[in-house]
């Protein structure tokens, strides 16, 4: 039976979650934006505690079958647009389990799970990170060089290569005793079918961050380049099977798309979040001038600004409701490969054009540095990039929606 | 609880629809835009469904109950089949449900159920108005109160089946508010224009142009609740179409571009063309969400329904444009060849921001 309604206890968490945005996150906005590469320990160490005092060890979704219906993923997702709407470079800097948690928890065995996620619930906040992008290849991650070889005197693999573009790899490797998953191949010649995810501990010996990049926005949120010298991790470390599988099956690919998969709608929440900031900046501007919107009214006799904000909030609810439908299919186990691209497709193009127009609307106001609408601008962009850029997503929804494999559409 | 999976009973209503839209209505849809006219066996065929009669309770003559969900879901196949067809299956709908809707128990129990209980028969309604800026909430048609009367005066176009109607509902401005009115065929000042109207589209659906001189009712006539629920649910209603109108266009040309070789690949195989799919499809899927979060908040009495059921249909306005002029461009010459349904879709996209009223559920 379809319905709208927001589960109860999803509903309960936003209000705390909005209160945490209010006082901890937008007072502190324009602070960390300016003071790049400085770190929000007082937003960090609140989450951390409160989050524990939760019982919990992070926001992602765990795998164990709980009573009742799943909403995991809705709540992460609702989270995460609140959080965002906060701040979206600050909520970047959340701990605990975030895309390295989701690769283990989609890829990994029991044992490692429990191995590398336990370290979430202790005294101090821990990070994880997620190392896919190198030098030489962005979207086309099955050109990816890492390697990974098994030194089977010691029973070690010994990682090479390096990564770029790791979102919060500072805080995870050097902050906190927390981990990153890399993606290395275990044969060349395999391709994808080569390719697995190696969970590196903060710590091992080999891996160093070697630059943090300065960025057009998320300035609160680190993103480093790590270097891969002989890393040497044990055996265990890898998530999925240690043999490249002959027939060409190409698993190891699949469990980062399954990795994708979870988490493409969770930044398309991201993007949600803040773009519902802006549009509510927006109109909260326009109030304070006299200006309110006629809903109701056929186009032809509405005012430009009026256009501009219904059409606004047509793309904002809209790609909301299909960021939704994707973490709902998350949670009742439906495979949601397409409505995942569609909500992170939607959502990108929805959160640019909304904080581009904002600014333009808003006049020297919104260009200004005195109000958050220009930095919410550079903020929103890399919802269009990071986790698949919209062209790539826009790739995988015309495969399925044609039914060709990637050989076919390239 | 979030849920996006139809109930059993919507998804057997709506296989009888589908049935109905892709069996029938879209084998038909050609020639009835060429030739002006749906064979009215066709449509009582989709009038036996039971779409209106589902929505309308017992008492009444139906045998359900309005569910504006249920009945948005059954609107999108069948204008998947065809727009102007699921227009005229509905069309009684124009008559009853503002009745059920906005009008005393006592009409109710006179009009409902000689509509409900018979074979389709054209009912009719008026609200669109020949001017740039017809505004639902601000009609030029005006009711004035004359003792035990009102008298109407206006102009209205887009009326369907004006010639035939036995009754009609006219919306006209009484103190500043659009309300209906039952004017029947034949009152005097009534004047239904000789020749049809020429549309762009919808050319299987006659529709006439309507003069109102003076036109005296009794003021039992009428009907004494408001016009918002009404609009509201067409806005949805269109929207809904929209999304099916489309829906055919995107699964046409997606089999036109898998099937047509170019430079040594298919079409679909490019990315011009695979992203241009890619974004139809997207935005498709948002612009449905949206309406069927509409049709459920309409549903529950949600206080944002009013506003949301703009916006879905605002939204679909530019989306079912965007889809269908993509699909033509995406078959090139061949999708400007009226052999191709994709130009007619085109031309119905177009109308959705001017067909408000046409359709109700």
């Amino acid at each position: 039976m379809i319905d709208f309604e927001i589960p109860e206890k999803i509903a309960q968490i936003c209000t705390v979650v909005e209160s945490v945005a209010v006082n901890m996150m937008r007072p502190v906005s324009r602070y960390f934006d300016e003071h790049e590469h400085e770190i929000p320990w007082d937003y960090i160490t609140f989450m951390h505690t409160a989050t524990r005092a939760m019982g919990g060890s992070s926001m992602v979704p765990g795998t164990s079958k709980s009573e009742g219906p799943r909403i995991g993923f809705q709540r992460l997702a609702f989270m995460v647009e609140m959080l965002s709407w906060g701040d979206a470079g600050m909520y970047l800097c959340t701990p605990g389990g975030m895309l390295g948690s989701a690769a283990v928890s989609a890829t990994g065995t029991p044992e490692q799970k429990e191995r590398f996620l336990k370290r979430f619930r202790g005294e101090k906040p821990v990070f994880d990170a997620m190392c896919m992008t190198e030098p030489q290849c962005g979207s086309d991650t099955s050109a990816i060089r890492a390697s990974a070889v098994l030194d089977k005197k010691t029973n070690e693999w010994v990682l090479n290569g390096e990564k770029i573009f790791v979102t919060a790899g500072q805080k995870a490797l050097v902050d906190s005793n927390g981990f990153i998953v890399v993606w290395a191949t275990i044969d060349p010649k395999a391709g994808r079918a080569g390719m697995r995810p190696f969970v590196v501990e903060a710590g091992a010996p080999g891996c160093s961050v070697v630059k943090m990049e300065h960025k057009l926005g998320i300035r609160a949120s680190d993103t480093v380049s790590i270097v891969l010298q002989d890393c040497r991790i044990p055996f265990d470390n890898i998530l999925g099977s240690p043999e490249v599988i002959t027939d060409k099956a190409t698993t190891g690919f699949k469990g980062a798309m399954a990795t994708f998969d979870a988490t493409r709608p969770i930044v398309a929440a991201q993007a949600i979040g803040l773009a519902r900031a802006t549009l509510e900046l927006v109109k909260e501007m326009l109030a304070e001038q006299g200006v309110t919107i006629r809903y109701g009214l056929p186009r032809q006799k509405m005012t430009l600004i009026e256009r501009e904000i219904v059409d606004m909030e047509i793309m904002l609810r809209s790609a909301w409701l299909v960021t939704i439908k994707a973490v709902w299919m998350a949670d009742n186990g439906k495979p949601n490969s397409l409505e995942a691209s569609m909500s992170k497709v939607r959502s990108g193009d929805v959160v640019t054009k909304i904080t581009q127009k904002a600014v333009e609307l808003m006049g020297p106001v919104g260009y200004s540095r005195e109000h958050l609408l220009e930095k919410w601008f550079r903020d929103a962009k890399i919802s269009d990039i990071y986790e698949g850029t919209g062209q790539i997503n826009r790739l995988i929804v015309a495969r399925q929606i044609l039914g060709y494999r990637s050989s076919e559409l390239r | 609880m979030y849920s996006f999976e139809p109930s059993d009973e919507q998804k057997m209503l709506l296989d009888a629809v589908s049935r109905y839209a892709t069996n029938d209505l879209r084998p038909a849809a050609h020639d009835a835009e060429e030739g002006h006219e749906f064979p009215l066996k066709l449509i009582n065929k989709g009038w036996e469904i039971g779409l209106l009669q589902a929505s309308v309770p017992e008492a009444y003559g139906g045998f359900g109950e309005r569910s504006v969900l249920t009945s948005v879901l059954a609107a999108e196949e069948l204008a998947f089949g065809d727009l102007a067809g699921a227009l005229t299956v509905l069309l009684p709908g124009l008559f009853v449900l503002p009745i059920l809707l906005a009008g005393s128990e006592e009409q109710k129990q006179e009009l409902i159920p000689p509509v409900i209980e018979a074979d389709w028969k054209p009912y009719s309604a008026a609200l669109i108005e020949p001017f740039f800026d017809f505004d639902p909430s601000d009609l030029r048609t005006t009711a004035k109160a004359d003792g035990d009367n009102y008298i109407l005066s206006g102009e209205k176009t887009y009326v369907p089946f004006a010639n035939k109607a036995e009754k009609m509902l006219v919306y006209a401005k009484l103190d500043k508010t659009t309300r209906g009115f039952i004017v029947p065929a034949g009152t005097a000042g009534l004047k239904v224009a000789d020749e049809r109207e020429k549309l762009m589209g919808l050319n299987a659906l006659p529709f006439y142009r309507l003069t109102l001189e003076n036109v005296r009712i009794p003021k039992t006539a009428l009907l004494p609740g408001d016009f918002g629920p009404v609009l509201d649910s067409s806005r949805v209603t269109l929207a809904a179409m929209a999304v099916g109108v489309a829906k055919a266009a995107l699964e046409y040309s997606r089999d036109y571009a898998k099937d047509r070789d170019v430079f040594g690949v298919k079409v679909a195989q490019k990315q011009a063309i695979a992203f241009m799919l890619a974004e139809m499809a997207t935005d498709i899927e948002a612009i449905r969400l949206l309406a069927w979060e509409a049709a459920w908040m309409l549903d529950k009495g949600h206080t944002e329904a009013s506003k949301t059921a703009y916006l879905a249909y605002t939204g679909a306005v530019d989306m079912v444009m965007m889809v269908t002029d993509r699909a033509v461009q995406i078959l090139g010459g061949h999708g400007y060849i009226r052999e191709h349904p994709v130009e007619l879709w085109m031309r119905n996209g177009r109308g959705f921001a001017t067909f408000t009223g046409l359709a109700v559920v």
